[in-house]
This record gives C-alpha cells, sequence and structure tokens, in this order.
C-alpha cells in the first residue's frame, strides 16, 4: 500500500531486452527449449512405438508422416534438440559433480562447443544415415 | 531459520527439491548411457521398415533397452516439465492443474509405449 505511484518509478531488475545476450545465457535458455521440445518429441516417437504394436496399417499412417517433408524437417530438429540437450546435460553434470567449468572463459566456450555439437552432429548423422 | 533441520533431513529451505534435483540427475546419468544407444537404434530401426522394426525390437536386448530408455527419459521429463510449469504459471489453479496433467499424461505415455515394447516382444516368433 505504500506509495503507489513510487512502485513504477523503481529500478526494475533487468529484463531479457535489457541484457547483453552471451553464450552462457543462451545456452541456459536453450537447455530448456530443447527440454520442452524434446517433451513434445517423446510423444511423437511414442506413437511410432505404439503404431508399431499396433499392426502395418498404423505403421504405414506414422512412416507417411514421418517420411513427409514437414516430418523429416520435425524429426530433423528433434535430433538437434537430444545433441543439444544430451551436450548441455553434460556440462550440467559435469558442473553438478567435478565442479568444473565455471570460469567465464572455459562456460563460453563450453556453450558454443555444445551448439555446434548439436548443429554439426545432426547433419553428420542424417547424412550417414541417408548413405547407410 | 529452519535451514539446519531441514538440511539434515534432505529437504532444503524450501521444504522439498534436493529430492527432485538428485533423482534429474540420477536420471541423466542413465540417460547419457542409453540415449545414444537409443539414437542409433531408432535409425536403424526406422530404415528397416514394419517387419524389420519388428524384428528389431522383438529382440529382448533391444526390448530391455528400450524400456530403461523409455523410463528414464519420462521420469526426466516429467521432473523437468514441473519446474518449467512451477516457473512460469503463477495462477495457483492452473498450475496445479497442469502439474497433474504432466504427471498423467507422462504416465499415460510410458504405460503404452513399455506395454507397446513387451507386445512386441511376446508376440514375437509365437
Amino acid at each position: 500500500m505504500v506509495g503507489q505511484g513510487r512502485a513504477d518509478s523503481r529500478p526494475l531488475s533487468p529484463h531479457l531486452q535489457i541484457w547483453k545476450w552471451h553464450w552462457t545465457m543462451a545456452g541456459s535458455i536453450f537447455h530448456r527449449v530443447s527440454g520442452v521440445g524434446l517433451y513434445g518429441g517423446a510423444f511423437l516417437i511414442g506413437a511410432w512405438l505404439i503404431a508399431l504394436a499396433t499392426g502395418p496399417e498404423a505403421y504405414a499412417f506414422v512412416e507417411m508422416i514421418a517420411f513427409s517433408l514437414p516430418g523429416q524437417l520435425l524429426l530433423f530438429l528433434w535430433s538437434m534438440a537430444v545433441l543439444y540437450h544430451f551436450a548441455n546435460g553434460l556440462r550440467h553434470l559435469i558442473w553438478d559433480g567435478p565442479m568444473v567449468g565455471f570460469n567465464p572463459g572455459v562456460a563460453s566456450l563450453c556453450s558454443m562447443f555444445n551448439f555446434a555439437f548439436a548443429i554439426i552432429g545432426a547433419a553428420v548423422i542424417w547424412s550417414l544415415a541417408s548413405f547407410y | 531459520m529452519t535451514t539446519s533441520a531441514k538440511s539434515v533431513r534432505g529437504l532444503g529451505s524450501a521444504g522439498a527439491g534436493t529430492q527432485h534435483h538428485i533423482r534429474q540427475r540420477v536420471t541423466a546419468v542413465a540417460l547419457v548411457f542409453l540415449v545414444p544407444w537409443f539414437l542409433y537404434s531408432i535409425i536403424v530401426a526406422c530404415k528397416a521398415g514394419y517387419e524389420g522394426a519388428l524384428i528389431w525390437v522383438a529382440q529382448p536386448v533391444n526390448a530391455i533397452l528400450l524400456i530403461l530408455t523409455l523410463s528414464a527419459a519420462l521420469y526426466h521429463m516429467r521432473l523437468g516439465i514441473q519446474v518449467v510449469i512451477e516457473d512460469y504459471i503463477a495462477k495457483s489453479g492452473t498450475r496445479q492443474a497442469l502439474l497433474i496433467l504432466n504427471t498423467f499424461a507422462v504416465i499415460a505415455l510410458a504405460a503404452a509405449t513399455i506395454l507397446s515394447v513387451l507386445k512386441i516382444w511376446f508376440t514375437a516368433g509365437a
């Protein structure tokens, strides 16, 4: 109740627009984004497994969607999210377990590596999968 | 003020969370080993077509690893989304509803997928 007008002029904590984007911040945000994406992805992968147990018609339907252009695009994004969440998750385990890598320089470099790992890793997996 | 007693009980100042934190990590450690296998396997299985995928799931090692991967991944993602809901949904009713929905959805998916694996495994060669 104290000073309704004063509340507006009080300094606010920095919002996303004010923050300077840096690698560790992007890395942290994308860890959550990819995690939420993988939550949805799990239901799609689950649908594949359920269709496989249901029968050939159901499986053919899922295959048709998975091998369509939007399906392939979604699967590519899914694989990228898996690789990113995997690499950045490992980093979290290294932070929590041996407790190394907190140095800003190392942490930023690690975030860059995780992004590169996700993009290059997904590209390598998909090209290997199409040749094999 | 109650921090030290809560710490002794392993609950932390919020009264909960340590257990959640540890379970998130333990499932993560399991997934470090399971996910590379799963990525490789799902590509092989997908490329093998309907019959090939059935044969692949029906192999005991694959069926067991699939069930382990599903269990660890689904538990891990239930914990993860729980935190996301708690962070962003301030309205109590909506938050509770979503937390329950999260649990129900994940358990439903776990039941359906694990049963699918078992069905394929047990009906193979029958």
